[in-house]
This record gives C-alpha cells, structure tokens and sequence, in this order.
C-alpha cells in the first residue's frame, strides 16, 4: 500500500520524544582543531553533569516540521474572527512587529546604562504620555506584566495612598458582572471582597451602592462597559457617591476598545485603573502573549506608583529610584518592554482620529451582530451594548443544547467560539466581540454560522450536542480531564 | 423527574442542607446545587478543628462550570470531613444527600438550625428560581 502523508490540517501528530531514535542530530559539528579535553579534568568531576536520560534525539528538519505542524492545531486571529467577548481579539498589525524589530530597540538590555538608551526611555516615555492622553489620567507605570497584575498593582496603590492619608480601611465593593480577576485582586491586596448586585439594566444599582458605601469602603471596582458591554450611564453619579464617603473609584480597562478616542475614565470620576495593551492597543494576546497591564493613576496616587519613574532632566532620560512612598517594584525591569513598543507603534500609526474610528468600528460591528442575531438567540438585557454583546442560550436549552453546545459547534463552521458562560449573571451566556478588525463580510459569515447552528439546534439537537466534528480531536472529556488528569507522558517501556 | 428532599434535613437558599443528630450536625449540598454546577471534578473542605461560622464559606465546589462557595448554615466545630470526596467528586452528582456528606460539625447554638428552611419551604424556594 502506498502511504500518503495527509494534510497537515487533519494530520495527527505524535510527541517529540515518540519520534526520537538513538544518535540522531540536528547540528553536525566541525571536526574539533585543538586537543580534546575531558571536562571532569578541567572542571573537576563534580561540577560535570550527567547526561539527561530519554531526551529526544531528532534531526533539524523532524524538529522544523513537529512544531511547524503543532502551530496547525491552533486557531489564531490570523486564520479568521475571534469572537471571544471580553477579550478584545484583534489583529496584531504587522507594524508594529517591523518597528519592535528595529536594530536600536531589540538588542538592547535592560542593565545598559541610561545614556546608552535613550532612544527607549524616549519610547516609554512617549507611551505613558498617549496613554495619560486616552484615558484622561495623570500618570502611568507600564510595569505590570498583565491586566490581573495590574488590578493587583491598582489595589496596592490605593491602600498605600489610604494608609499614607492616615485612614486605612477594609472592603472593596465589587459588582457581580465583575471579572473573576477582581475579586481575587481585591483579595491578593488584603482587602475584603464584597459583592453589589447590578440592577435590571445589568448596571450599577445605585441605591445598592449608597447602601454599601461606608467608611470602611476602600474602593470600588467597576469595568466601564461592563461585562454585558453596557456603558455605566451613572458612572459619574457612582463616584460621586464613593468620593463622598473617601473611597476611590478602580475601573477595569478590560472593555477600553468601546471607549478610547471617544471618552476619558480620567473626566468621568476614575482614580485608578488599568489597560491591557494585549487588548485594546493589538500587542499580541494569548498563547503568544506577554501581557501587558498598565496602570493610570490621579495626580494623588502618583507617588505611591512602582519604583523606579522615568525623569527627564538636562542631561535627557533617567530613572529615579528617589521615591520613598512607593510600593516599590511589581515586575522586574521596566515592563514587557517589546510589548510597549508595539503598542506605542499601534497609537502613532492610528492617531487621536484613527483611535476614534477604531472604537466607532468596534462598536458598529458588535451592534451589527446584536441586531442580525436577535432573531434567533435571547438577549436578556436590553440596555443599549457597545463594543460586546451578550446572549442567552434559553431558546436553545429547551432542545437540551447549551452554550458550550454551541460554542462547540462553531468551530466546525471554522470560528473560534464565543466566551461560554460568562459574565456570570446571564444564565447559559453566549458572548461576542467581533472587534473593528472584522469586515463585513467576515461579520456575514459569522452570523450565518451562529443562525445555522439556531436552526440545527431546532431540527437536529444531536448534531450541536456532539460537535465539534470536524476536528483532529473531537470533543474532549473536560470532566474527567478534571477529575483524573493525566499530567506527565510516561516512556512505553515504563507503562 | 424532581428530586426528593428529606423531610428531617434543613436547607438554605445558598442550597446547603444540614441534619441534626443530637450536637452533630452534618452538611452537604443539595441536588439542585449539583445539578446547577454540573460535573463536580473538585471539592475543597475545611479541616477537623477548624471552626465554621453560620453564613460565612466553609469550603468550595469546582465543577467544570464554575467554582462556588459552600457556606456553612451552622456555627461550631467541624469535627469530620467526608475524605471519600477528595477521591471521589463525582459522588456529590451522584448521591448529594447522602454519601456526598462534607462535614460534620459540633454545634455551638443547635436553635439556629430552626431558623433554616424546611424541606417543603426549599422545595417552593427553587421552584422559584426555576421559572
């Protein structure tokens, strides 16, 4: 029989170490020139390392194709839309990889001495200053790794700030449509988490808030829009009522791509908050990653910031280590540094007006797919959305598929899925950010998928209960994953 | 098929049920909760000694839905944990109220079990949230 190797897309693949065979290599070395040395002599027997039983042995190529292959299983923003809400999926412009490339900017290191780098404090500096412009903020630190390093940053400032002021105080309030990642920060800070219901409207209530705002409130989380994508039409009157009583207002930059260009956290109340430039900004997000998490502050917690700031003087950029109300470093170094240059290339590429039109698309394309969707999916909450929207899987649930049903599903119309059961207050969420990144007809196909898999859900349950279908894996045993995981290969010689 | 909730347990709304056996009293969650949450894969308890407090988290239940908190309805000691759980999550699906116990706990005020819902109560309870 002929054996014919199959399209990588449906090809299996088996581990690296399930490949190896004795002796191979991939680097062949020149003959040695100088007298061979045994290491134990020169180094002494203890300082030399046994060798690594079991370690693949492949050839350069075996390895370029492995990876290469493995690279085929993963869906990527740049295979088709990425619909996962709350995430802000979108394209990573292929400037900004040419400029993080430049030659002055990606072989430096970070313990050159200032003067020798002053083009990239130039860089972080320009960057704090587009981000102080956009979100209308006083200051920033770029150095949290993260959006959660960052609310945890947020955190710290606040009760260093309040501690400094001489009134330290307990509880940070949190809205239950919060991400998860907040009342853990909330948490890792020290504070007491507790949770305020958001009204029909999935806003902040704001009876429930004068209620639960006292003197022991150290801040209140909120993520503006919300995780429903609604805009917080009382944010101001939300920190009015915190100010009042001396507590500050944190929001969540998660959901900025509804609003940079267009409204600054900094003129609507907010004391402290954090972005993602993995999210709003195009730096890489995912698997590919880093992160990147800075926090902006007011004027008032500006000393309180991580060590070390950047200074300009005469002598031009340095680092003043000088601030004794700091809460100190939360990341080494300065940053994701590659991350910031990236970002800072995607704010100059687009500009004041480019970031508006961004949000506008942003914003049209998720009220696009809202209106086109309506039809066959419940929509719980009515308020006007943004940049997300948010369904229900209700109509579905009486023919026994679910959410993840569907979510499922949608992969085998080639789409990575929808967030699945978030935010927690919607019962079976279905939610959806498209992004400025999608055109029409990408948005089209889109929602063609979701209204077919309506009608299999109606016609024939079974096909969405059991999908995905066209995958090398189909679906995966996520329970007993959890309850009995399988977490290190064995050799079979070991079994 | 709606399930039975014993008539000598006591429930909360938070879905925790509670039985009294002279000072003892033992909690699990109720089949409503399991049913909520889905495939339990994870339970976490406290330890023999720790002291639980009516109303305040005692532990938690991972399914591969969500983590929730369970919270104790009662005060006192907890004086044995249901190790089987540890192995064996997927007993809290299987029989909730009975071999999926979690704790069991020393009372320290046995009047505030009166205060927690009757079997019949809950049952209306989540009729309720059902809708």
């Amino acid at each position: 029989m002929i054996k014919k190797a199959r399209q990588h897309v449906s090809q299996n693949e088996s581990l690296i170490f399930e490949r190896s065979s004795p002796g191979k290599r991939a680097y062949q070395l020149p003959p040695l020139d100088v007298p061979a040395v045994d290491p134990k002599d020169a180094l002494g027997a203890g300082n030399v390392r046994e060798e690594i039983g079991g370690f693949p042995e492949v050839s350069e190529v075996e390895v370029v194709r492995h990876f290469t292959r493995l690279s085929t299983y993963n869906y990527a923003i740049d295979h088709g839309m990425y619909p996962l809400g709350s995430c802000t999926m979108k394209y990573n412009p292929r400037v900004n990889e040419a400029v993080a490339a430049l030659e002055g900017l990606r072989w430096i290191h970070p313990y050159q001495p200032d003067e020798s780098v002053q083009g990239a404090l130039e860089v972080i500096a320009a960057l704090e200053n587009a981000l102080c412009e956009i979100t209308g903020m006083d200051a920033v630190t770029l150095q949290p790794a993260a959006g959660a390093h960052g609310e945890l940053t947020g955190m710290l400032l606040v009760r260093a700030a309040l501690e400094a002021e001489g009134r330290p105080r307990r509880v940070v309030l949190v809205p239950d449509s919060a991400h998860g990642t907040n009342p853990a920060s909330v948490a890792m800070a020290g504070y007491q988490v507790r949770n305020i219901a958001s009204n029909e409207k999935g806003m902040v209530d704001l009876a429930a808030l004068e209620a639960a705002v006292d003197e022991d409130t150290a801040a209140l989380m909120v993520t503006n829009p919300n995780t429903l994508g609604v805009f917080e039409e009382n944010i101001v009157a939300v920190a009015r009522i915190l100010h009042a009583k001396g507590a500050l207002l944190y929001m969540d930059g998660a959901n900025m791509n509804a609003l940079a260009g267009i409204s600054r956290p900094g003129e609507f109340g907010v004391d402290v908050m954090h972005l993602n430039l993995h999210k709003t900004f195009s730096t890489p997000h995912g698997g590919g990653g880093p992160g990147s998490g800075p926090v902006a502050v007011k004027k008032r917690l500006e000393p309180f910031l991580p060590l070390p700031r950047l200074v300009n003087e005469e002598a031009g950029w340095r680092w003043d280590y000088g601030r004794p109300q700091s809460i100190g470093r939360v990341r080494a170094f300065y940053g994701n540094f590659g991350v910031l240059v990236r970002a800072l290339a995607y704010i100059l590429a687009h500009g004041g007006e480019g970031l508006r039109r961004a949000t506008l698309d942003a914003i049209l394309n998720a009220v696009y797919v809202r209106k086109k969707l309506e039809p066959y999916y419940e929509l719980p909450h009515k308020a006007p959305t943004m940049h997300e929207c948010v369904f229900s899987d209700a109509r579905q649930a009486g023919r026994g598929v679910r959410t993840m049903d569907i979510a499922k599903r949608l992969i085998d119309y080639g789409f990575h899925p929808y967030t699945v059961s978030f935010p927690l207050i919607v019962k079976g969420a279905i939610m959806i950010e498209p992004t400025e990144t999608e055109s029409k007809q990408e948005l089209d196909l889109f929602i063609d998928a979701m209204i077919s898999i309506a009608r299999e859900a109606e016609e024939n349950p079974e096909l969405v209960k059991g999908a995905p279908h066209m995958t090398r894996i189909r679906r995966v045993d996520e329970v007993t994953a959890a309850r009995k995981p399988v977490v290190r290969w064995t050799r079979e010689e070991e079994k | 098929m709606a399930a039975t909730y014993p008539e000598n347990y006591r429930y909360t709304k938070e879905h925790e049920w509670v039985v009294v056996e002279g000072d003892t009293a033992t909690i699990g969650i109720t089949d409503y909760a399991q049913k909520e949450l889905g495939d339990v894969v994870y339970v976490d308890l406290p330890q023999p000694g720790d002291s639980v407090v009516a109303g305040k988290t005692m532990g938690s239940v991972e399914s591969v839905k969500a983590v929730s908190d369970v919270y104790s309805p009662v005060t006192g000691e907890v004086i044995e944990v249901n190790q089987k759980l540890a192995d064996a999550p997927e007993k809290v699906n299987e029989d909730p109220h009975g071999e999926a116990w979690m704790v069991k706990v020393r009372l320290s005020n046995p009047a505030e079990v009166e205060s927690l819902l009757t079997a019949a109560e809950y049952q209306s309870y989540i009729e309720g949230s059902e809708s």
